[in-house]
């Protein structure tokens, strides 16, 4: 690929745009007021609550884009499908990582089976099966994951409402953050930061799945030259 | 001009009835999914029973009956499609003149029915041992299992259609079906459980349940029939 292309420059402004907030962002996180109830433990929160944000993000991209390519046709909406399934995967273990190092101190456990918890495992379960399903589905891996990506789509909802009926059947959770200002501030801040970065993620792996589609259909060009008459 | 061609409700129900009688002239999958259920079933009281107190609470028993719900259903879902892969059967599926949607409802069908037929023996030899009534609410038990059973049915037909030329079709239908389906797992399960409680019998609950239930299958059956055809038949 040539330099030089405008979709470079946004690479690199995006790039850059990240590499700087993560320099700056922890001295913004620094300087919010110490939680008075959890403590310092609540400051993995700007971490942990944009990858959330971007897990959920990602289904939903991956499960439109799935749509664009079962019922189109659209090869770069499979592509998209893919790479942002994997960005999902990955923002995701960020999340379910994060999460149980804070609830150890806060909650005294590192898992609960809370109906946000829960709804990001099944979602980012999902995911997984998506990957697997590509990657090892056969002939007909494509549709058959984008056809997870459908039913997770939908899925999401019901999910969501019978994990929140299941669990406050014996409600024991309680997140109460204190809204100040500048815990809003930087947890925005993080958030918009942390969308920037996945945008330049999604651009470089999509850029590769285009290469290497590109490359596959120049070497079938190059096998009909030589074999034709 | 050519006679007219049955209907789609016609149609889906012959699909069905083929797999059916097939099935009855066999009836493997029947047989070793039931013996599967009950399997799972007795390794789950060998366990969780311990001591002299042969009974479980209704939440095991219900989560128990669940389990052996999904993966007697697994089984047979693998196994039915397996049936059409033996000679390029799908093939000829595929090529009869019967819109997609209609081979997809009379698999769910076919599907649903196999499944209830396993779950009307399986759940009486559950009851009896774990010690659990479940005369008391037998009709309301039987319309949570065939409700969550159509959303079961609805989801793994297009898997199963899908995976049909995949090597690892077998283990790949598990890892797909089970995240999308825990939703009706959590509810058959919680709705079970609220109807097997002799104490504290919770009928607003198991209504709620059975709703989700409902809304589960109505869903997974809707959005089967319109991704059936780009999902199993893409090219």
């Amino acid at each position: 690929m040539s330099a030089g292309r405008p979709s470079d420059f946004r690479l690199v402004a995006g790039a850059a745009v990240a590499a700087l907030g993560f320099l700056g962002i922890p001295f913004l996180i620094a300087a919010t007021p110490i939680e008075p109830v959890m403590g310092i433990v609540q400051k993995i929160f700007y971490f942990h609550v944009p990858c959330a944000y971007l897990l959920f993000l990602s289904t939903f991209v991956c499960a439109g884009a799935s749509i664009a390519y079962l019922f189109k046709g659209s090869e770069g909406g499979d592509r998209l499908a893919l790479c942002s399934a994997e960005l999902g995967v990955l923002f995701g273990l960020c999340v379910l990582v994060t999460g149980p190092l804070w609830a150890r101190v806060a909650w005294g456990v590192y898992w609960q089976w809370d109906a946000r918890l829960t709804s990001a495992l099944l979602l980012w379960l999902m995911l997984v099966g998506y990957l697997l399903a590509r990657r090892y589905g056969g002939p007909a891996a494509k549709r058959l994951a984008a056809g997870l990506a459908l039913f997770a789509a939908v899925d999401a909802p019901l999910v969501y409402v019978s994990v929140n009926v299941w669990r406050t059947i014996h409600p024991n959770t309680s997140v109460i953050t204190q809204s100040v200002p500048e815990m809003k501030l930087a947890v925005r801040l993080a958030a918009l930061l942390f969308l920037v970065l996945w945008g330049v993620l999604l651009a470089l792996r999509l850029r590769l799945e285009r290469a290497r589609a590109a490359l596959g259909e120049l070497e079938l060009a190059c096998e009909d030259a030589l074999e034709g008459p | 001009m050519p006679a007219a061609s049955p209907g789609w409700w016609a149609q889906a129900a012959q699909i069905a009835r083929k797999d059916l009688r097939l099935e009855w002239r066999s009836r493997e999958v029947l047989f070793t999914m039931t013996f599967l259920a009950t399997l799972v079933v007795l390794i789950f009281s060998f366990a969780f029973i311990a001591g002299d107190d042969s009974s479980l609470s209704p939440s095991v028993t219900a989560g128990i009956l669940w389990v052996a719900v999904l993966f007697s259903g697994t089984v047979g879902l693998s196994r039915t499609f397996d049936r059409e892969r033996e000679g390029e059967a799908i093939r000829s599926l595929l090529l009869s003149p019967v819109p997609r949607s209609a081979i997809y409802a009379g698999k769910v069908v076919a599907t649903t029915v196999l499944m209830f037929m396993v779950e009307l023996i399986v759940t009486p030899l559950a009851a009896v041992f774990f010690s659990t009534t479940i005369s008391t609410h037998a009709a309301w038990l039987a319309l949570l299992l065939l409700l969550g059973t159509i959303g079961f049915a609805a989801v793994g037909v297009v898997f199963s259609a899908g995976l049909l030329r995949s090597r690892s079709r077998d283990v790949l239908l598990s890892v797909m079906l089970f995240p999308i389906v825990a939703p009706v797992v959590m509810a058959g399960a919680r709705g079970t459980s609220l109807l097997l409680d002799p104490a504290t019998p919770d009928m607003g609950g198991a209504l709620l349940w059975t709703q989700v239930l409902a809304v589960a299958a109505v869903v997974f059956v809707t959005v089967g029939l319109w991704a059936f055809e780009p999902v199993a038949t893409g090219e």
